[in-house]
């Protein structure tokens, strides 16, 4: 379906522009209605002009810095997402931000920077790990590869030998018949016949690796842990300009949650793929909640004060996070990017940061599921704004609100203290009152 | 006829016969002489000096609490003279109908029990029972072989029985027309019309503020919501289950819910109560009985399937598995028109003294019973106190929902009162299904049978069951089903199968309760 060519109908009032739109093969193979998702565009493919770019980071990485682009043009990601969206950079990031907040505001205000788990860069920071490591004996770590996402290449450890253990499975043996035992060979990619020596080491590639506080006590519901997955998309990052979409959804765990199963993987990681892959897995059964739900269920159990706390601390976590990366990040006008955020809450009601995804899963895995996903696309095209619609004054968006503008964002009516992750999505409504004012507005002016 | 003095004073015999001995007693006898001690209370004016000190502490409100569930609970005695069964069912033709239907189940239970070479009970060796011990918070993980087992029977076979009810005393030979009844159900019942339900419903009304409408993002909240909080703070703080009972009717705050149908429902866990359910659960731990299976087999089907309810699964076990084996469940048969099944020890078949109520709380469940379990693991987190919930909204509502009788909240009238409301003001679209072999009732029975539970998002539910319990009545799940029914009424003209009838009809998981009430009573031209 996302193959098909479809033709702009000729909509009175709108300014008319080159419409084109070129979606890459690998970004959205999972989205089958484009077309719903942006009427009145037209596919193009190979090295015809185009106006709009759903890419994928890596076409991003080949052809940014050599393209020349017209103003115009959108495309789906910033240069240098990876500041934000892979962990060791986010931690570094974030650390700095801290640093920075505590000069500038002191300590009670650089607070509110500790929702990221104490993590370290592998191997580089492998030394200040294990002096960490060793004050508190007996936590759980969890280890992430950097580069990767769905879950893969994660595992848990209680004590430094195991992570010895793990580096030996992924190594070989040298050429001498030792194992490697020093810590930057762990972490080597083995080289291309298997082995790696003292010379090819240099050459070899070191896969990088983030050691995490796990969080022992996660918020469970009917034993079970789950993650939230939040959308927020950003416009600009210098101003900064951010919106939170007001759906998203709980990913439980299929099992429930204990300490004692370092090894079953499929407990700890919530992440929808590696559920799928769960031996019990029912494809018919989503293990998802709408956010709606959460909160409902977290209202009704403790009351609807502390789920704003709840919220309003999430809220915390997009603005300091972008916040920290706003210096950093190459913004440019052509770009945009919608983020997933992952987000554990634990008993005590608070939340952190797990990591920033920068291409979000688009696949649905029930009706509900590609409803939601299928609306968040219209609204982010919505904010895009190509057709030169919006006004720039607008607070919401859709499904959207708008949580950052070079600044906090005030809202006025009963939202005025509500943080709207959860709340009821009129999305419907509140575009067709947005855009009939806008004509109005436009006819006004003419 | 008896007199209006006669039968208040055979209803305060009973209440009072009724919590003499109980807890409350006993804690009151306690209270009043730890008052003895206290300066206020003086020889000369011992007696209202106890009554005023009971007042202040709040012990009186306590016994109004459990006064008022009482007389909510069991129904007002028609005749000093009359048989127990009457209380039971008064009308003889519907007695026997339900005597032939418990007839049917147990016989399937029995044979399934047979084919399958399954004791009805059976002691637990003990290296099992320590397994089941330490398993108890997540018996789901379990995957017992539940194949050979199946529910031993369904909203569908149900209806079929009711289909055939028949009063002998009444001769209708006519052929079915717009003058009387196009129904499937066929009994000469009493039920209300849209005017009386507007009456007894007066608080859907358009004018009054409602939780499920006036508390939209649109509406700013001091217009209904703040306000309404507030009162139900207030109603809370003085535990008064009457007020409470009128509170809900205009909806509860998601905040507030657990707590004020606890309330309604006179239940607040108390220690004999936790220790009650401890026992209860070492009861499951011990025995294994075979409807343990049919209960493990419908969760499986319905609640673990569903996308909300899965994450409670635990839980339903715990409740469900613990419920059936509730001797207290019995009390309810007094005022149930079913009778519970017997079963004898093996070898004295007939013998009454080897006689056994199986299972020992005389339900057998059917296919979606857990799911009358299930919203309420939205609200209520410690077992024993959702086993209580559970419990006491099944002996007050749910059991109507699946026993043949003429009271006004029994399955049988809140179909014939679904069937009526359809005819009476949505009379082409019921001749239109009827002609297409669509009977709406065939549609919307099982909503009815499960109280839309499954059926409708899980907060429209909530808000539905506020009304169910501060109504005291079932009334409002056939309301529902006709408005439901009105609401589609467009798309159900145009289609030609009783298939696509139902494929109109699958997903209710978008609709807004209240809003479709009030329209249905208040908005609608008759």
């Amino acid at each position: 379906p996302w193959l098909a060519r479809w033709q702009r109908s000729s909509g009175a009032g709108i300014p008319s522009r080159r419409d084109a739109l070129r979606r890459d093969r690998s970004a959205l193979p999972e989205l089958p209605s484009c077309r719903r998702a942006a009427p009145g565009w037209e596919r193009r493919t190979g090295e015809e002009p185009w106006d709009f770019h759903w890419c994928d980071v890596g076409w991003l990485h080949e052809h940014f810095d050599h393209a020349s682009l017209p103003e115009h043009v959108r495309l789906c990601h910033f240069r240098n997402h990876y500041e934000l969206t892979r962990k060791n950079y986010l931690v570094k990031n974030l650390k700095r931000f801290r640093k920075q907040l505590e000069r500038e505001a002191g300590k009670l205000e650089a607070t509110k920077c500790d929702f990221f788990p104490k993590t370290f860069e592998m191997p580089l920071e492998y030394h200040l790990f294990v002096e960490e490591f060793h004050k508190n004996p007996g936590t759980t770590w969890i280890m992430k590869p950097v580069g990767r996402s769905q879950g893969k290449g994660i595992f848990l450890f209680r004590k430094l030998k195991d992570i010895i253990e793990w580096g030996k499975v992924r190594t070989t043996l040298s050429p001498s018949g030792e194992w490697p035992t020093g810590i930057f060979d762990l972490f080597c990619l083995p080289g291309p016949d298997g082995l790696s020596t003292d010379d090819q080491k240099d050459e070899t590639q070191v896969e990088v690796y983030v050691a995490q506080r796990y969080i022992e006590n996660p918020y469970l519901i009917g034993g079970r842990k789950f993650d939230l997955r939040v959308y927020v998309l950003v416009t600009s990052y210098i101003p900064l300009k951010a919106w939170l979409y007001r759906g998203g959804f709980a990913r439980f765990s299929k099992t429930r949650f204990t300490l004692n199963t370092i090894d079953d993987h499929y407990v700890h990681l919530t992440n929808v793929a590696v559920q799928k892959t769960a031996p019990d897995y029912d494809p018919e059964k989503g293990c998802k909640w709408m956010i709606q739900q959460l909160r409902q269920y977290l209202t009704a159990k403790h009351g609807a004060e502390a789920v704003e706390i709840l919220f309003a601390d999430m809220d915390n976590i997009f603005i300091k996070s972008l916040q920290s990366v706003q210096k950093v990040m190459i913004s440019d006008k052509h770009c945009f990017e919608l983020y997933g955020y992952d987000i554990l809450i634990d008993q005590d009601l608070k939340p952190w940061l797990i990591e920033v995804n920068a291409s979000p899963s688009l696949i649905a895995s029930s009706q509900e599921d590609y409803e939601l996903k299928c609306h968040l696309l219209k609204d982010t095209l919505h904010i895009v704004d190509m057709e030169g619609r919006l006004s720039g004054k607008e607070k919401r968006v859709g499904g959207f609100d708008l949580i950052w503008s070079d600044g906090p964002v005030s809202r006025e009516g009963n939202l005025a203290n509500a943080f709207v992750t959860g709340c009821h999505n009129d999305r419907k409504k509140q575009l067709k009152q947005l855009f009939r004012s806008l004509r109005a507005q436009q006819k006004a002016e003419c | 006829m008896v007199d209006a003095e006669g039968g208040l004073s055979l209803t305060i015999a009973r209440v009072v016969q009724r919590l003499r001995g109980s807890s409350l007693h006993s804690q009151l006898e306690r209270q009043a002489r730890v008052s003895l001690h206290k300066p206020e209370v003086k020889l000369e004016s011992l007696k209202e000096d106890i009554r005023d000190f009971l007042k202040t502490s709040g012990w009186e409100k306590k016994l109004q609490n459990a006064v008022y569930s009482e007389l909510n609970v069991f129904p007002s005695p028609c005749h000093p003279a009359a048989p127990p069964e009457h209380m039971k069912e008064p009308l003889a033709y519907m007695r026997k109908a339900q005597g032939s239907w418990e007839k049917r189940i147990l016989k399937s239970l029995n044979s399934m029990c047979t084919e399958l070479n399954i004791p009805l009970a059976q002691k637990r060796p003990a290296s099992e029972q320590k397994e089941l011990l330490n398993k108890w918070n997540e018996m789901g993980t379990d995957e017992p072989d539940l194949s050979l087992f199946r529910p031993v029977y369904a909203p569908k076979d149900f209806l079929e029985v009711l289909m055939n009810l028949r009063n002998p005393n009444y001769e209708n030979g006519e052929q079915p027309s717009f003058r009387n009844h196009l129904g499937l159900i066929q009994v000469p019942l009493k039920v209300k019309d849209i005017p009386e339900l507007k009456e007894d419903f007066s608080e859907l009304g358009l004018n009054i503020g409602q939780l499920g409408i006036d508390d939209s993002a649109q509406v700013p909240p001091e217009f209904f919501e703040n306000e309404h909080v507030r009162v139900g703070q207030k109603v809370l703080a003085e535990q008064d289950s009457a007020a409470a009972q009128q509170y809900v009717r205009q909806g509860c705050p998601t905040a507030l819910r657990a707590e004020l149908w606890a309330l309604i429902l006179n239940i607040s866990n108390q220690p004999e109560d936790i220790l009650y359910y401890e026992q209860l659960k070492s009861n499951v731990i011990q025995h294994n009985l075979l409807v343990d299976s049919l209960i493990y087999k419908d969760v499986k089907l319905t609640a673990s399937n569903d996308d909300y309810y899965f994450v409670f699964e635990d839980y339903l076990y715990q409740v469900l598995l613990c419920f059936s084996r509730d001797t207290s469940v019995l009390e309810h048969f007094a005022y149930s028109s079913a009778t519970p099944p017997k079963s004898y020890i093996r070898g004295k078949l007939g013998v009454e003294e080897y006689a056994v109520f199986y299972p020992p709380n005389g339900v057998i469940p059917f296919h979606g019973f857990s799911m009358y379990v299930a919203p309420l693991c939205f609200l209520y987190h410690e077992p024993s106190k959702l086993y209580q919930m559970f419990r006491e909204m099944y002996v007050r509502f749910f059991f109507r929902l699946h026993s043949i009788s003429s009271h006004p909240s029994g399955i049988v009238s809140l179909c014939l009162l679904f069937e009526t409301l359809l005819q009476t003001h949505l009379p082409q679209l019921f001749y239109h299904l009827r002609e297409i072999g669509a009977q709406p009732l065939r549609i919307s029975f099982k909503w009815m049978v499960r109280a839309f539970s499954g059926y409708l998002a899980t907060d429209q539910l909530l808000l539905l069951w506020d009304r169910i319990l501060g109504y005291n009545s079932l009334e409002i799940l056939a309301v529902l089903a006709a408005a439901v029914f009105a609401f589609r009424a467009v798309n159900l003209m145009e289609v030609t199968s009783l298939a696509a009838a139902e494929a109109v009809l699958a997903d209710l998981s978008t609709l807004k309760v209240v809003p479709l009430l009030q329209i249905f009573l208040f908005a609608t031209v008759t």
